[in-house]
């Protein structure tokens, strides 16, 4: 930093970011002035890829040197509390990895697929400048303040540096939002799977192979992960194929299952993976979804670039400014930035930052590869769904997500609705699109999976195999997505029963203890059943239970965003950085705009089809004079219907309040620390000397290189350094 | 960089990714602070993390 040579700004630099500058801008110039005529899905790509390196380049730079004052000089928690186990210096590029894998699921490829109806344009300016001013922003500044406080979580630093109240409140979101992420994640999965024999029967064969896969490692082959992973890849290959026979075969019956009979299997098999052994099954699936999220996301990033799709979206939707699309309800203010959550700021990722990642980062300048790298790279699997989601006919697009009660179940019911709509699609062409991938029906396969399956099948069938793989790529990428979000349904479950066990243990003690069975599935029990309740009133909705459970989704994971976003800015203020505190206020600002507008809409609004009690008012009159409104068409439609608006109403007036008090609580102590002529007491380790030498960045440079030589292979720990 | 360095690296990178490496560095580690005890097997090193791993779940995001 004092170095001089860093400071002077050499000719070939300047010219490489006046390229990428002009590049970036061109694209973002194409994007904007392309209307009614097809565009080449490659200018999006130029358009995001420049942005973030852009932002990379200074923004998070600036953040890193200027804000936080990274220092390399100090010792991180990994380095000081080496113990072999949690606390360990990992290569960043290793630990980009982890984190990256950690962060990344199927939130960024749900989100921007559903947020297609309102055209490609407000998703992608939402995707790439809300994951530049907040998304990594939070992930970078949430992972430094844990890092120097030896890798403490959210919760807690939310309870030490704000107070008990803000430090409970921001408790309960934390359980609350990971019900209802886990309910959302197992609906979209149930969504694409039921009446699929080939995904059902797919997805049902990776249970015994993660369990053969736990037995091979533990008892054959002990630490052989990567063997163990191919061998379990091999087999998911295979059952994606035997799914294709399954389908053609008598054992179809057995596989085709309701979406209600479908929930019961993912509650069972929910509540069996959060009990069993780890090495048994959690593992063994979590090898397998990593390898298959890296490797899928890669070869999307691939054939994008090779087939160069055009996109059938329009720029901007009707829905957009109407605000009364099929797929969700309400304008693109706040909505958009509603239902795209991960990918442009997704406050889970605070969880995240704050506990395993700051355990292992060897130097404190990593954050910015780690925090802020990571996260743009879960933009750019935002922008790809996007891309999936856009470059099919709007048509088809519409007749798979608008809801069954919409649409009917014949293609030719289907076909009438979208016409309703202002699209077109024949009742030929939408039986065709569904038998070019080997499924029954596409008819309302909400959730989004199965419509972001369909543009991977058509872009990678584009680059590899034709028309004749199109339906194995299908069913690939449904075994992707599925293979994740059930390995975020077994760790989040497990999560949220220590949660459960940890504060339930204050007031009972034996549920505390770990190894207590009956304690164990107890909260497992509680845990499984409060997101199964959610799941099974999302399948049971006629209104569709993606529609009206995603934007709650949406408003929850902001929400744990202003918390995450609440304790940095405290942070930044009681740490004496108070003039850089926009970074975060900024950010912090938009989303509670953004989640109070929200869910004051879905409160208080008077339209039945956005607010949650109009809804149920209106259902609840109709009820009581005795009639059915469409598309319930019996009592038990009408009562469902009454209950699920009047809970999800009640969810989000608690959200709304939640976020107040955290808010409230942190803005007292923001006053008292801008007026203390003392810094208020804080948490941060003191300042220990560092003996690593690592580099900060993807590539070492030079001035690294001589470091990380000089060092030798002792203080360097395990890095291995091209050179 | 020659293609054996990069195929090199990359196994490197596959086995730290993946947690191959990890009883390497337990070995590595275990030699360096009690050099006079005896180490675990490969065997009973699995055991022994999939037993701490029963109570650290790997939190994933959606």
């Amino acid at each position: 930093m004092t170095n001089l040579s860093t400071l002077r700004i050499s000719t070939r630099s300047v010219l490489m970011w006046t390229t990428v500058a002009v590049v970036s801008a061109s694209a973002w110039g194409v994007l904007a002035l392309s209307r009614g005529e097809r565009i080449s899905a490659i200018w999006l790509l130029a358009a995001a890829l420049g942005s973030y390196a852009i932002a990379y380049r200074f923004y998070a730079r600036f953040i890193a040197r200027r804000v936080l004052q990274v220092d390399d000089r100090r010792a991180t928690p990994a380095e000081r509390l080496d113990n072999g186990i949690d606390y360990h210096p990992t290569d960043r590029r290793v630990l980009f990895g982890h984190h990256f894998a950690a962060i990344a699921g199927a939130g960024p490829l749900v989100g921007p697929v559903l947020a297609a109806q309102m055209g490609y344009l407000p998703g992608t300016l939402w995707i790439v400048v809300g994951v530049i001013f907040a998304g990594a922003v939070q992930d970078m500044i949430t992972l430094f303040f844990s890092m120097r406080r030896d890798g403490r979580s959210l919760g807690q630093m939310a309870r030490e540096e704000i107070g008990p109240i803000g430090g409970a409140a921001a408790l309960i979101a934390v359980f609350a939002i990971m019900i209802i992420l886990l309910a959302v994640l197992a609906l979209v999965v149930v969504n694409a799977l039921a009446r699929s024999p080939w995904g059902t029967f797919s997805i049902a064969m990776t249970i015994p192979i993660a369990l053969f896969m736990g037995y091979y490692l533990r008892m054959l082959r002990p630490g052989k992960v990567i063997e163990t992973t191919l061998i379990g890849v091999g087999l998911l290959l295979l059952a994606i194929i035997a799914g294709g026979w399954v389908e053609g075969s008598s054992w179809a019956g057995a596989f085709t299952l309701r979406p209600q009979t479908l929930v019961i299997c993912v509650i069972i098999y929910g509540f069996a993976a959060s009990v069993l052994p780890v090495w048994m099954l959690l593992a063994p699936r979590d090898y397998l979804s990593t390898f298959m999220k890296i490797g899928t996301i890669v070869l999307l990033a691939i054939s994008v670039a090779v087939a160069a799709p055009v996109l059938q979206n329009q720029a901007f939707s009707e829905f957009a400014f109407s605000g009364d699309g099929p797929v969700f309800a309400g304008g693109l203010f706040p909505f958009v930035f509603i239902v795209i959550a991960c990918g442009a700021l997704s406050g889970f990722h605070s969880l995240i930052a704050s506990g395993t990642t700051p355990k292992m980062i060897q130097k404190e300048s990593q954050v910015r590869m780690i925090g802020y790298g990571a996260m743009l790279m879960e933009s750019f699997v935002a922008i790809m769904a996007l891309i999936a989601a856009s470059i099919i006919d709007p048509g088809l697009y519409y007749a798979m997500n608008a809801p069954a009660g919409l649409l009917g179940t014949t293609v030719e019911s289907a076909s009438a609705a979208v016409n309703n709509l202002g699209f077109t699609i024949t009742p030929d062409a939408l039986a065709g699109a569904a038998a070019a991938v080997g499924e029954d029906t596409l008819i309302a396969r909400t959730g989004g999976a199965p419509t972001l399956a369909i543009g991977m099948s058509e872009i990678f069938a584009g680059v590899f195999g034709g028309a004749a793989l199109k339906a194995f790529w299908y069913h690939f990428a449904i075994m992707f997505e599925a293979l994740f979000i059930l390995t975020t349904v077994d760790a989040g479950t497990r999560v949220g029963r220590f949660m459960l066990q940890d504060t339930l243990g204050n007031v009972y003690r034996p549920l505390g203890q770990l190894s207590w069975k009956p304690g164990l599935w107890a909260t497992s029990t509680a845990v499984v059943g409060a997101w199964g309740y959610f799941l099974y009133t999302g399948v049971t909705n006629p209104l569709g239970g993606i529609n009206q459970l995603f934007p709650l989704f949406g408003i929850a994971n902001q929400l744990l965003a202003a918390v995450a976003l609440t304790v940095c800015t405290t942070l930044l203020i009681k740490s004496g950085r108070a003039r850089w505190g926009w970074v975060t206020i900024v950010p912090l600002t938009w989303v509670v705009a953004v989640t109070l507008t929200a869910s004051w809409q879905k409160i208080f609004s008077s339209d039945p089809e956005l607010g949650f009690f109009a809804q149920a008012a209106r259902f609840s009159t109709a009820l009581e004079q005795g009639r059915w409104i469409a598309p319930a068409n019996n009592r038990d439609d009408m009562v469902a219907v009454v209950t699920n608006s009047t809970v999800c109403g009640v969810l989000s007036l608690l959200f709304a309040v939640l976020i107040s008090v955290v808010i409230v609580d942190a803005a007292r102590v923001w006053v008292r620390a801008l007026r203390s002529s003392v810094r208020l007491p804080s948490t941060e380790a003191p300042f220990v000397e560092s003996k690593i030498v690592a580099a900060a960045g993807l590539i070492a440079t030079d001035e690294e290189r001589r470091a990380l030589a000089g060092a030798g292979p002792v203080a360097n720990g395990a890095s291995h350094e091209h050179r | 960089m020659s293609i054996a360095e990069l195929f090199r690296g990359l196994r490197w990178y596959l086995r730290e990714f993946s947690g191959e490496s990890r009883y390497d560095h337990y070995l590595a580690r275990h030699r360096r602070l009690h050099p006079d005890q005896p180490v675990m097997t490969p065997s009973e090193f699995e055991r022994w993390r999939s037993k701490l791993a029963e109570n650290q779940p790997a939190t994933r995001c959606c």
